[in-house]
């Protein structure tokens, strides 16, 4: 583990961001209650740098990029708080605005490329769908753009397969498929919702390459979820952990990943085992489960699981939930003094 | 000694095809001429791709699928054909653990009924009854012996994965195989079913089948490490020469590819394989793994390489390649997508 000196990076990170994400609140009413899946989360995506979002299920990771693509349905859910993508508020945009951004500027790959994909139309013809309704090309056009997006993410013998059908490619190609369907309009956002997780880890290696290699190449933001802290890792530039709905702790992933702050940060590092961490001690998972929605702990949502609330102050922990702090730069939320984390951080260390 | 012996062990699958009147088209060659050993009380990971076949050898080992060659011998028995009447002792004692927590337990029975099911068929009889030893279970899983009445809706992902451990123990199994048990977990609840299978593992000495796609979980559960590749075993051997000194290609570029939660400072030399695995229904010919090899020369077209013990490997590290790879884990760059180069 590199050792990273906890100074406070300079503030001015919002200057760049072109989403902006602030007090975002989603939920959703059920039989059982309302689930409260996102709960005051604010964040920022700079220009051209991809940022990781990583948190358990039920985090709100997805719902909060669906949120985004105003994709939730608006009869069943509540929506409050900001989206800023430049100078257009999100949320509160009527349908037609947003149709004009989704797939066209603002695009997104899901998880599972057999089911995101139509098994009744060619690879081709999905991908200049897209292209004809958003750059009105022709037929032909849209079908050479198609041909040349899928030369671009590796398919081999694009002109030929551009007439394939979905069950004719396998795992790895569909999620090339995907991405090329999400780059050709060359968005400014792709939002990536476990783009690895179906894949094998051969594959998975050549997905996260590739996904890398575009963005340089084409300048994208990339919002990148997933519960895989090595996919983080390998290709995120700032992390932001998620907890019942909100921010636990964000920064770069050199900060997130290398000093973590935030005792739930703790958890997940301590219990994945890795190939060079020692065989014969137990791993050290994160006790109990993770809250319900409908009813959330009070005060902090981790403190239920957490070991150091009487550290912190347990009124606290117990009462208040915790604000994300500082507001710039490599922040969290947790009541334990910055000193206080640097120093159990550094006892324990070596085991994560 | 050996508990469970697989002996060129085969499974292929009929394709069938063909409009209106069905005929066999081809096989899929799941499993393809595997010799496998797990000795009483060890455990045996076995690693590889979606589509490897592992699964299905965990089936066959479990006697749910019968081999269409081959032998599977449990204590020197040979089990690969016995009907069901005559299997039934030996059932008891091999169990398994399924992938998917959710899928794997009835949601119209108690948990109660789910673990004493094993017991109620096998005709066992506890001492101090089912219900005692079913509470018993319960606790020894992690679980609260109080929730016996209650319904698998009623619990977590990770709670009801102990469910179906306990259900796996409730016959005081030898030999259990474990098929994907964590990977549909969460990080956090991952651990917590790895430190349990650990501890039971220690406490009652049970042979392990542990078959994953995760190398860094595999690496932390098993003693010795099976990579299958296409239906074969590509290389085995014990934990660490498999971690730390492969000598398969495939093993090498498995375990570049694994993503490290470290930011690396400087960049990892990596081995970036292309294409994806070939269809197991018509296999290339030679090694399989041939067609994504960086070090294919005609010879593996031609000749299938043999499980060997390379020199300078362990005893018991066996390795299929006619031209392996420096006993190192750190090779060199290679790079082989052509999308990427």
């Amino acid at each position: 583990m590199t050792a990273v000196t906890l100074t406070e990076r300079s503030p001015g990170r919002r200057g760049d961001a072109f989403l902006s994400v602030q007090d975002l609140h989603v939920s959703f009413s059920t039989e059982d209650g309302v689930v409260k899946a996102v709960n005051g989360l604010s964040f920022e995506v700079e220009r051209g740098t991809t940022l990781g979002i990583v948190g358990e299920s039920g985090s709100g990771k997805s719902v909060t990029n669906l949120a985004i693509l105003g994709l939730h349905s608006k009869e069943h859910t509540e929506i409050s708080g900001e989206i800023w993508y430049g100078d257009t508020e999100l949320v509160g945009a009527p349908g037609k605005t947003l149709e004009r951004l989704r797939g066209n500027r603002i695009a997104m790959i899901f998880q599972d490329p057999l089911t995101a994909l139509s098994p009744y139309h060619t690879i081709g013809k999905q991908i200049s769908e897209v292209y004809r309704k958003h750059k009105g090309a022709s037929k032909n056009e849209s079908r050479d753009r198609a041909i040349e997006m899928l030369q671009r993410v590796g398919i081999p013998n694009p002109k030929v397969r551009v007439d394939d059908y979905p069950h004719h490619f396998s795992g790895g190609m569909r999620q090339r498929a995907m991405i090329a369907m999400a780059l050709v309009c060359d968005p400014d956002l792709l939002i990536a919702d476990e783009p690895t997780t179906a894949l094998d880890v051969t594959v998975q290696a050549q997905i996260l390459d590739l996904l890398k290699d575009l963005q340089q190449d084409f300048g994208t933001s990339i919002i990148l979820i997933t519960h895989d802290l090595g996919v983080v890792a390998r290709t995120a530039h700032n992390v932001m952990v998620m907890y019942a709905g909100r921010a636990v702790e964000r920064g770069t992933a050199l900060e997130v990943l290398g000093t973590p702050r935030h005792p739930y940060a703790w958890g997940l590092l301590s219990s994945i085992p890795r190939l060079s961490s020692p065989v014969d001690v137990p791993l050290k998972p994160v006790r109990g489960t993770p809250p319900s929605l409908l009813n959330l702990p009070s005060g902090c949502p981790f403190h239920p699981r957490c070991d150091y609330p009487q550290l912190a102050g347990p009124e606290l922990c117990f009462n208040d939930r915790p604000e994300l702090s500082p507001e710039t730069g490599h922040g969290d939320a947790c009541y334990l003094t910055l000193k206080q984390k640097q120093e159990i951080f550094a006892k324990i260390k070596e085991n994560l | 000694m050996s508990l469970l012996e697989l002996d060129g062990l085969t499974k292929y699958f009929p394709v069938m095809g063909g409009f209106v009147w069905k005929k066999q088209i081809g096989n899929v060659h799941a499993v393809d001429g595997v010799d496998l050993v797990v000795g009483s009380g060890e455990t045996l990971g076995l690693v590889g791709e979606s589509g490897c076949g592992k699964s299905t050898l965990g089936r066959i080992a479990a006697r749910l699928h019968e081999p269409t060659a081959g032998k599977v011998l449990y204590e020197g028995r040979d089990i690969s054909h016995l009907s069901r009447r005559e299997l039934a002792p030996i059932r008891s004692e091999i169990q398994m653990i399924f992938q998917d927590p959710y899928s794997s337990l009835n949601p119209r029975h108690t948990v109660g009924k789910i673990i004493s099911g094993p017991m109620e068929i096998n005709d066992v009889h506890p001492e101090g009854g089912v219900e005692k030893r079913v509470r018993e279970l319960l606790e020894i899983v992690g679980l609260n012996p109080e929730h016996y009445n209650r319904f698998p809706h009623e619990f977590s992902g990770g709670q009801r994965q102990r469910i179906g451990v306990a259900r796996a123990l409730a016959l005081n199994p030898k030999l259990i195989i474990a098929d994907e048990p964590v990977s549909a977990l969460d990080v956090s609840i991952q651990a917590q079913v790895v430190n349990l299978l650990q501890q039971l593992q220690r406490d009652l000495g049970i042979a392990f089948l542990f078959i994953a796609h995760d190398l860094a979980v595999v690496r932390h559960f098993s003693q010795r490490v099976a990579v299958m590749y296409l239906g074969r075993i590509v290389e085995i051997g014990d934990r660490e020469s498999i971690y730390e000194r492969p000598r398969h290609p495939y093993t090498h570029a498995l375990l570049s590819a694994v993503p490290e939660a470290t930011v690396e400072t400087e960049q990892r030399q990596r081995i970036r394989l292309a294409g994806d695995v070939p269809s197991p229904i018509d296999p290339p010919s030679g090694c399989r793994f041939r067609t994504r090899c960086w070090k294919a020369e005609d010879k593996c077209a031609e000749e299938v390489p043999p499980l060997l013990q390379i020199s300078g490997n362990r005893e018991g590290h066996l390795t299929a390649c006619h031209f392996p790879e420096e006993p190192t884990t750190h090779g060199d760059d290679v790079v082989l997508d052509p999308a990427l180069a």
